[in-house]
């Protein structure tokens, strides 16, 4: 098979006596990253956000992203952190359904064979001390049953009814334990935008690193479906009076 | 065979005095033994038929399939040795995987056809190895659209607008000749893939038969699969019918003599 | 994420891609530096990988190229393979693999347009990690950062050839004023099905604008 191996000339490595500066590190950072993630269950199944961000640090770079992204008829997979790392997980996945498809024996893969898989593959990462730089939230329908999960870059996993990376974790968390924790059945889709977007706006408002352009999906008996990306309303009327900054 | 007993058909890297390398000959023959496969390329799509002999009446039905899928989007059916198949299948898929990691497109009809036809010819050169007893048929929708090709145990492979291989295959081809192939619809060409099935399925010798029918086009989505059940029981009485009318036929003319 | 090694040649440059309906126009500055001295006032760093795919390069002069000599090597033996071009989108996937499978060890940012028979014109964008992304223009390199808020302001998505040409032109320059590690002349290259027109800014003639 021909295969494309990339083996940079020698010239370009660097050499062995040269000194390096400051200490050795073997991690990398990552460079171009999404924000929160927002996700629960309700009713029909499981609604998840991500707004289209991908940051270059602090600068707001990549303003038409989509971190939300099907795997399968009934999985959604939301991203946090590193875009590169996101797509070699896409692409990874992607050829894992393919085979799957490919073997033609009646079986598909359910949100948990996914979840498992993808935590497998964050945990090894990690092991050999090369994180794929991202948090991820898999949700679904599996025999149904609903099902969402959470992994991060070390590989630690837990399922809840509701989860929310990065600054999600410290501000919309609170949200969804008061208005979804023990409602999961009860929650009709129209409530469950409203809570959503009600995180969404949050985040916007305070985390500084988010966008107003944002996506929202569901996964239900029919299947994954993702929107198209909308803005949410906000105020600021009130900014007007404030004056000063206290006495 | 005139080789037999001459020594030059011992080894696939001997060739005889006349230029011939009788283990690739034998190969073919071993393809020829099998049940009939074809493929026809039509304007919406590809379409491909199998004859899956049944030596059992044990075995359940849909198991052990003769058509199978590579990369989602091509459609491999075969004549031969099922256990050469499934490795050639493998090697298909692992060659459509690699494309696609490389170039993050799905792999060209021609290209997986020229890496899968070298792929078998390198199993013509040593001593070491047994040529593939399989005849392959590759039929997939690329870019440039519909697309069928089959490769030979030789290694050799062609682009074909419809093509067969296996036992009845000469009957198979007389019958696609006669197709217009350029105008059939792709739901036609299936009706009569198995009608040529049934057909060039000979009775007396082969009790046992189950027919496979699959397609690439836009009904499928772009992907290879086995057809759904309706379109399959349409193509069967479709072909049922023809043959019954084809036996009715023959009858009359013998009242005739 | 490696940093520049002592005594390493560095591109500080800007770099930009914009897309117009049937073509793209690639510009660039043409400074390269070792520290605060200019190693080369005249750079090319607009470099073909293929007939009408061509990519612009910032960071590590070094490894831009390299990645560039393999990219094109790749690009050629697709060619003789498929026996047609391949798509801009093929030639931005072969420099992603290698910038993500080495981004431990590569400094490049790299900018890749052009124009093929499938797609028609596409603008792609490799930045630091390794990450692809398609973009109707794209701004790269040290200069970039002062001109974003230029871009917005002026980009439209159906600008026609000559009025993309001016926007490269002004853009570039902008940054090159403002961006210690930019500057000389400004490149420009504009592809489309007719083929490739390169064209040239010297430094004594650029668009006027306020200096102070």
């Amino acid at each position: 098979m021909d295969s494309i191996t990339i083996t940079l000339p020698h010239t370009v490595q660097r050499p062995t006596e040269m000194p390096s500066h400051g200490p050795t590190t073997r991690i990398s950072q990552p460079m171009v990253t999404g924000t929160s993630v927002v996700a629960f269950k309700y009713k029909d199944g499981i609604m998840m956000a991500a707004d289209c961000l991908a940051s270059y640090g602090s600068m707001a770079r990549f303003r038409d992203e989509n971190r939300l992204m099907p795997v399968g008829n009934s999985t959604l997979l939301g991203m946090t952190g590193d875009t590169g790392d996101f797509q070699h997980m896409k692409h990874t996945l992607e050829d894992l359904l393919t085979r799957e498809y490919d073997m033609d024996d009646g079986q598909n893969l359910g949100t948990r064979s996914i979840y498992r898989c993808i935590s497998n593959m964050m945990y090894g990462r990690r092991t050999k001390v090369d994180p794929l730089w991202n948090s991820y939230v898999v949700g679904g329908i599996d025999n149904g049953e609903k099902v969402l999960g959470f992994v991060d870059y070390y590989g630690t996993t837990y399922q809840a009814a509701t989860i929310a990376t990065g600054f999600g974790g410290h501000l919309a968390q609170p949200i969804l334990r008061k208005y979804v924790e023990g409602r999961e059945d009860e929650i009709t889709e129209e409530e469950a935008i409203k809570i959503l977007d009600d995180c969404m706006r949050v985040l916007y408002y305070r985390d500084a690193r988010s966008f107003n352009k944002l996506r929202r999906a569901k996964v239900t008996a029919a299947g994954v479906e993702i929107s198209e990306p909308y803005a949410l309303e906000t105020n600021w009327d009130f900014a007007e009076f404030i004056v000063g900054y206290g006495s | 065979m005139t080789s037999i007993g001459t020594g030059y058909d011992l080894s696939v890297s001997t060739y005889s005095p006349d230029g011939r390398v009788f283990q690739v000959e034998y190969a073919e023959k071993a393809v020829d033994n099998s049940g009939t496969a074809i493929g026809l390329r039509v304007k919406g799509g590809v379409v491909l038929a199998v004859e899956k002999i049944k030596h059992s009446r044990l075995l359940v039905p849909h198991s052990n399939r003769r058509i199978m899928t590579a990369g989602r989007h091509i459609g491999v059916a075969s004549a031969g040795w099922m256990s050469d198949t499934r490795h050639l299948v493998k090697r298909t898929r692992d060659e459509a995987s690699h494309y696609h990691g490389t170039y993050k497109a799905n792999i060209p009809a021609k290209i997986i056809a020229e890496r899968m036809g070298m792929y078998i010819q390198a199993y013509t050169l040593y001593s070491s190895v047994r040529p593939f007893g399989v005849s392959t048929i590759l039929a997939t929708v690329d870019v440039d659209g519909p697309q069928l090709y089959m490769i030979e145990p030789s290694g050799q492979y062609m682009g074909y607008r419809g093509c067969a291989a296996g036992k009845g295959k000469q009957a198979a081809k007389t019958e696609i000749e006669k197709l217009d192939l350029d105008n059939l619809s792709v739901r036609d060409a299936l009706k009569e893939a198995a009608r040529i099935i049934y057909a060039v399925h000979d009775e007396t010798k082969d009790k046992l038969f189950e027919l496979e029918l699959s397609w690439v086009c836009a009904e499928s989505n772009g992907l290879h699969t086995h057809v759904p059940q309706d379109v399959f029981d349409e193509a069967v009485e479709y072909a049922e019918k023809a043959n019954d009318d084809d036996d009715d036929d023959e009858e009359m003319e013998d009242d005739d003599l | 994420m490696s940093t520049l090694k002592p005594g390493e040649v560095s591109m500080g440059t800007t770099i930009m891609a914009v897309e117009f309906d049937g073509g793209v126009v690639l510009g660039a500055d043409s400074r390269t530096t070792t520290g605060a001295y200019i190693a080369n006032r005249v750079t090319d760093k607009l470099t073909k990988v293929h007939d009408r795919i061509y990519c612009c390069r910032s960071g590590s002069a070094a490894d831009t190229q390299a990645i560039a000599d393999i990219v094109k090597y790749h690009l050629d033996m697709y060619t003789a393979q498929h026996g047609e071009a391949p798509t801009v989108k093929v030639a931005a996937s072969l420099f992603q693999e290698i910038c993500y499978q080495n981004k431990g060890g590569l400094m490049a940012g790299i900018i890749i347009a052009g124009y093929d028979e499938r797609d028609g014109a596409s603008v792609y964008d490799i930045p630091l990690g390794g990450s692809l992304h398609r973009e109707p223009f794209s701004v790269g390199g040290s200069g970039s950062s002062y001109i974003y808020g230029y871009c917005d302001k002026v980009f439209r998505p159906d600008m026609t050839k000559e009025e993309c040409v001016e926007f490269v032109k002004n853009t570039v320059s902008l940054a090159m004023t403002r961006d210690g590690s930019s500057g000389g002349v400004v490149r420009l290259a504009v592809i489309d099905k007719d083929g490739v027109e390169r064209m040239f800014v010297p430094g004594n003639q650029l668009p006027v604008q306020y200096l102070g």
